[in-house]
């Protein structure tokens, strides 16, 4: 049987009866990623005998009855910012080309105590700076809904590999909508969940008070028991919050009638593509159907929170990666007449144009006599974006939008830095506020290109978002239809 | 269009984050942050006069553990990355001068 099509869900259950195996899993991941990759490039690094090994044991818990969890043998990738010890971790950059961590992350460690298999690393943006995938140092990753055409970012490596069936399920990570958005243009499902929910030790950091590590999935389902296994506090991040971490998929099944849900005008805007915003449009009216009682609502702060993330993110970004000087890791230019000369000879060498982009406009936004400018005023513009979420919150229980406000571009059609920040112009507010967002399948455009649904919930109420998502998925059936590729 | 952002200024932010820019990297770099913060320039548009900052969303204090001895990498394993190396220290270009 074919097994690398299935969900997490559907593909444990032909090893609970016998039908596959984990191993048989592996391998059949394994060598469709021989065979396609090549043409979709999801994968900076592929791991085959440890993730044999990891099967062959999953193999052997299964046989006895005895798995670990409902993850035990599932095939996952992960983005190539997460420690993993002694595999190569690149961030998609130059300078961490040939980096190889002492450690894992912790969300690779609770992914390998739950018997999950590591296929291997994804491809992304240079340390998750971008919306394609274009600005890895190494290649470009392609969607495979069309091979022309990018498969969003940063995150873009995870995405594809889910959408073109190389990976059961994958992990990403999401600062201003680098999960959201590369599932929208994949047609994956893919969860941010609350800042706090998920431990950041051993990712590579971008954007300390931003970022979040979500999985990717071909369901919501899928997407519930992944985020199970990852969430909770985690001693080695402080910023991890200690919250009872529900069992997500138990929650899926309860009925969405009188589920209050806001729909924010300033997500519908002149600009849009209107393939995005009929299908948005349809997506509510099937709510309405199912008993959400869908109402307008506003955000009025929407149209600021862009240019206030690209002075917050591009600030903490400039702090971040101050460590990357050529002394305890990475690469080291030759040449230097003194340490001065050596890091900025390294980092010039190391950094691609976007990481190089965004470190100046960072330290320019932290310079004497720039800050409250600059920083300080985004950092008050911030707060008035979490009290259009408050205010919100208290009159509906779950608010939906469009992921992104067009279908996948073309490789190469986005070469002005604005043009591309743009894209994200529907994720970042959710991650200035820290709050829980998914994006799933909700239609295609004409051309078949896969539409995103975004829904935003509740700080650490992911089970909220998780069940109305479910719900609309199970109404529609849009995750049915597979990417056509060989 | 423009003057936001002058060379110099490009300049002395490119010493500070410890960039080696070339001429042609600096004067697009010019260019494209003066089209950004032309774009963010519509922050100052907003009033935020008496909005508190926001710098974490979470409302957290400092997270206190017992002062206990606890194993750490073994210094081998952190030293494997080191581009240089001897023995046990990273080894950097002279900083002080004899």
């Amino acid at each position: 049987m074919v097994v690398t099509g299935l969900a997490v869900h559907e593909l444990v259950e032909t090893y609970r009866n016998g039908e596959a195996t984990p191993s048989a899993a592996t391998r059949a991941y394994l060598d469709r990623i021989a065979a396609v990759d090549p043409s979709v490039r999801a994968y900076i690094t592929v791991t085959p005998e440890r993730a044999l090994a990891a099967a062959e044991a999953a193999d052997a818990r299964w046989r006895a009855g005895r798995p670990r969890s409902p993850i035990d043998g599932v095939p996952i990738a992960v983005k190539d910012l997460l420690c993993t010890k002694g595999v190569r971790t690149t961030c998609g950059s130059r300078i961490l080309e040939h980096f190889v961590p002492p450690y894992d992350a912790t969300v690779i460690e609770r992914l390998e105590a739950a018997g999950a298999v590591l296929l291997g690393k994804t491809n992304m943006d240079e340390f998750a700076m971008g919306s394609s995938t274009e600005h890895s140092a190494f290649f470009a990753t392609r969607n495979p809904w069309d091979l022309a055409r990018v498969p969003g970012g940063s995150s873009g490596g995870s995405g594809a590999a889910v959408a073109a069936d190389l990976a059961a399920a994958a992990l990403g990570s999401d600062t201003g909508g680098s999960i959201r958005q590369p599932a929208a243009f994949t047609g994956t499902v893919g969860l941010k969940p609350t800042y706090g929910r998920v431990s950041r030790y051993g990712l590579v950091a971008f954007a300390s008070s931003l970022d979040q590590i979500g999985p990717f999935a071909r369901d919501v389902t899928d997407a519930a028991l992944v985020l199970r296994v990852i969430a909770g506090r985690d001693p080695l991040d402080s910023t991890s919050v200690d919250v009872p971490v529900p069992d997500f998929v138990a929650e899926l099944g309860r009925p969405i009638e009188g589920l209050r849900i806001g729909v924010p005008r300033e997500y519908f805007v002149e600009g849009m593509d209107p393939e995005v915003e009929a299908a948005v449009r349809e997506a509510i009216e099937v709510l309405k159907r199912l008993g959400g009682r869908a109402e307008p609502i506003s955000l009025p702060t929407t149209d600021y929170a862009l240019a206030a993330y690209y002075l917050v993110a591009p600030a903490e970004a400039s702090s971040n990666l101050a460590r990357y000087d050529g002394v305890k890791y990475g690469s080291r230019a030759a040449g230097a007449r003194d340490v001065i000369d050596m890091y900025s000879k390294t980092r010039a060498q190391g950094f691609g144009p976007e990481v190089k982009r965004r470190i100046m406009l960072g330290t320019y936004a932290l310079a004497a006599g720039y800050y409250e400018a600059y920083y300080g005023k985004a950092q008050k513009v911030r707060t008035l974006v979490r009290r259009d979420f408050d205010a919100a919150f208290a009159r509906v229980d779950v608010i939906v939008a469009p992921t992104t406000p067009n279908v996948p571009f073309k490789l190469g059609e986005k070469e002005d830095p604005l043009a591309m920040y743009l894209n994200d112009v529907f994720t970042i507010p959710v991650n200035l506020a820290g709050l829980p967002g998914i994006s799933v399948r909700c239609g295609f455009s004409l051309a078949a290109l896969p539409i995103g649904l975004q829904f935003i919930g509740r700080p650490f109420d992911e089970a909220t978002l998780l069940r109305a998502a479910h719900a609309y998925e199970q109404a529609t059936g849009w995750q049915k239809r597979r990417p056509p590729l060989s | 269009m423009g003057g936001r952002i002058e060379m110099r200024e490009v300049e002395q932010v490119a010493r500070l984050a410890r960039l080696e820019l070339s001429a042609e990297e600096k004067e697009r770099m010019r260019e494209q942050l003066d089209r950004i913060l032309g774009y963010i320039d519509k922050l100052r548009r907003l009033d935020t006069e008496g909005v508190p900052p926001t710098s974490h969303v979470v409302p957290m204090v400092n997270v206190m553990r017992e002062d206990e001895p606890r194993p750490c990498l073994p210094s081998e394993e952190m030293l494997a990355n080191a581009p240089d190396r001897q023995g046990d220290f990273f080894r950097v270009p002279r900083i002080i001068e004899d």
